[in-house]
């Protein structure tokens, strides 16, 4: 009992700043959402965008330009990647797939160009970060925390919300329409290509901001930050539309389905929280996440195979023969039968 | 107008699957004209569709539309003179968007997509009146996902899509084929409204060649990647599917190898 207790206690502590890192991570998604959801393009750009965004925006802070333009700057240093990716797949006829896998390693080696070593620290005390993990734990006062998961749920909110009015404009329905039926879209006159890089070059801006932010609320940017932000990215989208689904069904529009998604980051991060403190090692959220995503991959398929199966067809046929005239058959089958019903 | 001249096109070229799809397919559609396409398997009907479309560069040959020169075009960029209907109803529609938003779409087909709002209030209004001239009810649906329509509905909604903005040429390729009896004969009657009332430049690919004779001023026969057989006005109008039975074997000299032509013979 009182080792349930503490872990409440535990649990209740660590929740504004699993709130706030499911935020920022949020960012990423909602940046996952695009490219997978609407472009239908799996980007695995993100992995190293991420770690971009991050350290660029770490070693511009700490060279003193202020805290708002490095984020702008990461944002563009995203978009960039995101555009090396869309040119590797539209230009050169590079699978998306592998187009991504290699701007990812590319970007491992442009990190360490970048910062020289692996690790950039940051100090909120040197710097005016604009958030910071440092006040969001317990013993801080109420304010500061209040301030912390605002600051990140600002941001996300802001994105939201510019992403609602462009995906609502002529070129914003062109996207969708691309990622929903590219021979339409040629038919209707929309240049796909563009349309994609385009795409790409904002979903890989957002995931470098998700980055910048990251890197300040952790006081630091490493590069290996981003590997397996997809599938932590992917994880919040499909958790996202699973509750969304269930939450709102008709009403689930597409400021939902962006609000879904980092809501999707949000309890992610609790539940690994959760995870852990049963008794999860840190050694294994990687492993944790890749679960988490391939069960809420497989369960929809698994439900249509419930619903119909050779196995099922099987076991029906031979149902069925109850009313041929198959003596043998028709008594095993027939018993089955009843025992169905 | 549409002019075709000397189009050729071959798929795989240099590969043992090599396949001349096109061998100098050469025509010249009036402004108003509305050809139906029929021919054996393999004889270059959709193909001829696509290469107006520019779905691929043509290795060689012009298409020329009202004047211009759109050989050198890709397909989006030669969208602005073009309306098309495909066989499978998916694939004129964008399943996940709202009836209305596809509208908005095509509304918008050939011009520069921008940052303002992507459907008007006036807009949907006349959305709204065009849907009920179909009579599918699509008019109270406007903002239902063109993926819960039936085939018909979709079909419907793309021949709509295709004419919204006036297109230059209209391509039909066996836009029916894959609907109903009842519901093709529906889409068809339709297409011969919009097409009249709009007077349209139509092509229309089609695999019954009753409908084929019934429909259009104007009937071409292809064979091999080539016309050859190219028929109009009072001649067309007192044609059979005997007649052109007949008149394919007089051609081509063999026998029209379009099972399903063969099958929708009435």
């Amino acid at each position: 009992m009182e080792i349930l207790l503490s872990k409440l206690n535990t649990f209740g502590n660590a929740l504004p700043g699993d709130i706030t890192q499911g935020l920022i991570w949020g960012v990423l998604a909602i940046g996952v959402y695009l490219t997978y959801k609407i472009l239908d393009f799996a980007d695995l750009t993100v992995d190293g965008s991420l770690g971009l965004g991050g350290v660029t925006a770490v070693v511009l802070i700490t060279n003193g330009v202020p805290v708002p333009v490095a984020m702008i700057i990461a944002f563009l240093a995203g978009c960039c990647a995101g555009l090396v990716t869309a040119l590797l797949n539209t230009m050169l006829g590079i699978p998306g797939i592998l187009a991504g896998i290699l701007t990812q390693l590319a970007l491992y080696s442009v990190y360490l160009d970048i910062n020289g070593k692996a690790n950039a620290p940051i100090s909120v005390d040197k710097f005016p970060l604009v958030i910071s993990s440092r006040y969001v734990t317990a013993g801080n006062e109420v304010m500061d925390i209040i301030r912390t998961v605002g600051t990140a749920l600002i941001f996300v909110v802001l994105i939201v919300a510019a992403l609602y009015w462009f995906f609502g404009t002529e070129y914003g329905m062109a996207i969708r329409a691309t990622g929903c039926n590219s021979a339409m879209s040629k038919a209707e006159g929309i240049n796909t290509k563009r349309t994609t890089i385009i795409t790409l070059s904002l979903s890989n801006g957002l995931v470098g901001l998700s980055g910048a932010l990251l890197a300040q609320y952790q006081g630091f940017a490493d590069v290996n930050m981003g590997r397996g932000a997809i599938v932590i990215g992917l994880a919040a989208v499909i958790i996202g539309m699973v509750l969304g689904e269930v939450i709102l069904r008709k009403h689930f529009n597409f400021v939902g389905k962006l609000a879904f998604t980092a809501l999707g980051a949000i309890i992610y991060f609790v539940v690994l929280r959760i995870v852990m403190l049963i008794g999860l090692s840190t050694d294994n959220t990687k492993l944790f996440s890749a679960v988490i995503v391939a069960l809420f991959l497989a369960v929809p398929y698994l439900q249509k195979n419930a619903k119909t199966s050779f196995r099922k067809a099987g076991k029906r046929s031979l149902l069925g023969e109850s009313t041929e005239p198959q003596p043998v058959l028709s008594a095993a089958s027939g018993s089955d039968d009843k025992e169905d019903k | 107008m549409l002019e075709l001249k000397n189009i050729h096109k071959a798929f795989n070229r240099g590969t043992i699957n090599e396949k001349k799809a096109l061998n100098g397919v050469t025509i010249t559609l009036e402004d108003g004209d509305f050809v139906t396409i029929i021919g054996g398997n393999g004889a270059g009907k959709s193909t001829t569709l696509n290469a107006v479309a520019g779905v691929w560069p043509v290795d060689e040959g012009a298409v020329i539309i009202n004047g211009q020169n759109v050989t050198g075009l890709s397909e989006h960029r030669r969208a602005k003179f073009i309306g098309r209907v495909f066989q499978d109803p998916m694939t004129g529609t964008a399943a996940t968007m709202e009836i209305q938003e596809n509208l908005a779409l095509a509304a918008r087909r050939g011009q520069s997509r921008g940052l303002s709002w992507g459907i008007s209030r006036k807009e949907r209004e006349k959305y709204h009146e065009m849907l009920k001239m179909l009579d599918l009810g699509l008019e109270d649906r406007m903002t239902t996902k063109v993926g819960l329509l039936s085939g018909g509905q979709r079909q419907a909604l793309t021949l709509l899509m295709a004419t919204l903005k006036k297109p230059e040429i209209l391509l039909l390729d066996e836009h029916t084929a894959a609907l109903d009896p009842k519901t093709a004969a529906k889409v068809l009657e339709l297409s011969d409204k919009i097409i009249a009332e709009e007077h349209l430049t139509a092509m229309m690919v089609t695999h019954n060649m009753a409908d084929a004779i019934k429909h259009g001023n104007r009937l071409i026969m292809m064979n091999d990647g080539r016309i050859i057989y190219d028929v109009k006005g009072e001649e067309k109008k007192n044609l059979t599917v005997d007649d052109l039975l007949r008149k394919f074997e007089e051609v081509s000299g063999s026998k029209l190898n379009n099972d399903r032509m063969l099958l929708a013979k009435d």
